[in-house]
């Protein structure tokens, strides 16, 4: 790999939106070439200070206002929402059209989509009778030692009962060959699995990305990959990220 | 006489494109440089959105205003003509030339963390292009392809668009820096 190409691709590395192959080549290079590290570095440095900070503009209470006026107003009956949602139109012209102008060089190949997918069959797995849990328990103090010695990493465990989201417990779980932690937690009847994997070194804000009908937040921090996948709307599967986020970083 | 139809297609607008509000501003903000045009074009998003709601994808309802966004102010750049003045960029009027190369600046260059106001001006003050992408990048989280999918543009573009962008705004950043130091 030349330097002009990892110019542009160690900010699509910094991004996580390389598949594995051509990270480990950007990777590679910077390994044997200072002036790319040192460029690595710092634009992994801006991206942090950016993701830090506020650069968002509030919206004047006017103008929501007047755009809420200018909406029909509140239905007198509950409508029935999962009537509308089918309504909406189930593929995308303009996605299909980018993927077969092969916009997407190796972008988002395969690797992202497998990957989102294998979480989901997680998840469907561990919803069959019995596969939920192999250490069933409420208490944060036993779930996270049941991992030791069973995982090279200690996930996070943090109780979010008082929170709205109660902890059932704990599994061991592949997801793609390799052992992940899975922790399991429930809001209301939605089960919601939290995937633990050892990731890559970059602190990634959380996203959220949709497989096979459920919600994924994924993000990374400290060196961990977190993907929380649930049939719970994403709203509060973003809820769920922050209070783990915010109790976790309590309780370290 | 509001007919429940309209009424129900409102409650899932407001339940799903609505909650975008903030987003869409911001972006409206970046892209044309001062409050009041972005009030109007918001405005005219979100009229427009609720108008063509049923072409709407439920799992890319942020993408879709955003693109909805940037037809709108299209119009408002052609209006302009080719040299916008956005006055978010100009609060000091000392801004560096951004379109310098970015050769100059030694390569281990430590950047140091900015306030929030600076930050914005300096993201404000990008080239349209760069800056656009910057900010849905940034500060709107979209991933490489839904920034394509708004923009129209292929990844590899958004790709080359990022990694300048980002280029330019660290020569902004070191010398910001250097005003901070020497104020």
């Amino acid at each position: 790999m030349t330097c002009e190409e990892a110019n542009v691709l160690l900010h699509a590395l910094i991004d996580n939106e390389l598949d594995a192959g051509h990270a480990r080549e950007v990777e590679a290079h910077v390994a044997t070439c200072a002036a790319c590290a040192a460029k690595l570095k710092t634009y992994g440095d801006m991206r942090t200070a950016l993701a830090g900070a506020n650069l968002r503009h509030a919206t004047p209470a006017g103008l929501r206002m007047r755009i809420n006026a200018s909406l029909p107003a509140r239905a007198p009956r509950k409508a029935d929402r999962r009537m509308l949602l089918r309504g909406f139109a189930a593929g995308s012209a303009a996605t299909a059209a980018l993927a077969a102008s092969g916009a997407f060089l190796f972008v988002q190949s395969g690797h992202e989509a497998r990957l989102l997918s294998e979480i989901a069959a997680a998840h469907v797995r561990s919803l069959q009778a019995d596969h939920l849990t192999d250490v069933a328990s409420t208490n944060q103090h036993t779930v996270k030692p049941w991992f030791n010695g069973r995982l090279d990493l200690a996930p996070p465990v943090v109780d979010l009962t008082t929170q709205g989201f109660t902890l059932l417990g704990g599994r061991l779980d592949y997801i793609g060959g390799r052992p992940v932690a899975a922790l399991v937690y429930r809001r209301r009847q939605h089960v919601i699995n939290l995937f633990v994997a050892e990731g890559s070194a970059q602190t990634l804000r959380p996203r959220t990305e949709i497989s096979q009908g459920f919600n994924i937040l994924r993000w990374s921090d400290r060196g961990l990959d977190l993907f929380a996948i649930s049939d719970l709307n994403a709203d509060e599967l973003r809820e769920f990220g922050e209070k783990f986020a915010a109790a976790e970083k309590a309780s370290s | 006489m509001v007919s429940g139809d309209d009424a129900d297609a409102a409650l899932l607008f407001r339940e799903t494109a609505l909650v975008h509000l903030d987003d869409v501003y911001t972006l409206a903000r970046y892209l044309l440089g001062n409050a009041a045009d972005a009030e109007d074009a918001t405005q005219e998003c979100f009229l427009r959105a609720f108008k063509h709601f049923e072409s709407c994808r439920s799992d890319a309802v942020k993408p879709w205003l955003f693109a909805i966004l940037r037809n709108v102010c299209r119009a408002e750049w052609t209006r302009r003509g080719s040299a916008p003045t956005p006055s978010d960029a100009a609060d000091d009027g000392a801004a560096a030339p951004l379109w310098m190369p970015d050769t100059a600046t030694p390569e281990a260059a430590m950047l140091r963390r900015l306030d929030d106001e600076t930050m914005r001006r300096l993201i404000a003050a990008l080239p349209d292009e760069f800056r656009e992408t910057i900010v849905l990048r940034e500060v709107s989280e979209l991933s490489y392809r839904e920034i394509a999918e708004v923009t129209g543009a292929p990844v590899g573009t958004v790709m080359s668009r990022l990694a300048r962008g980002r280029a330019l705004l660290r020569t902004a950043w070191l010398a910001a820096e250097q005003e901070g130091l020497s104020a």
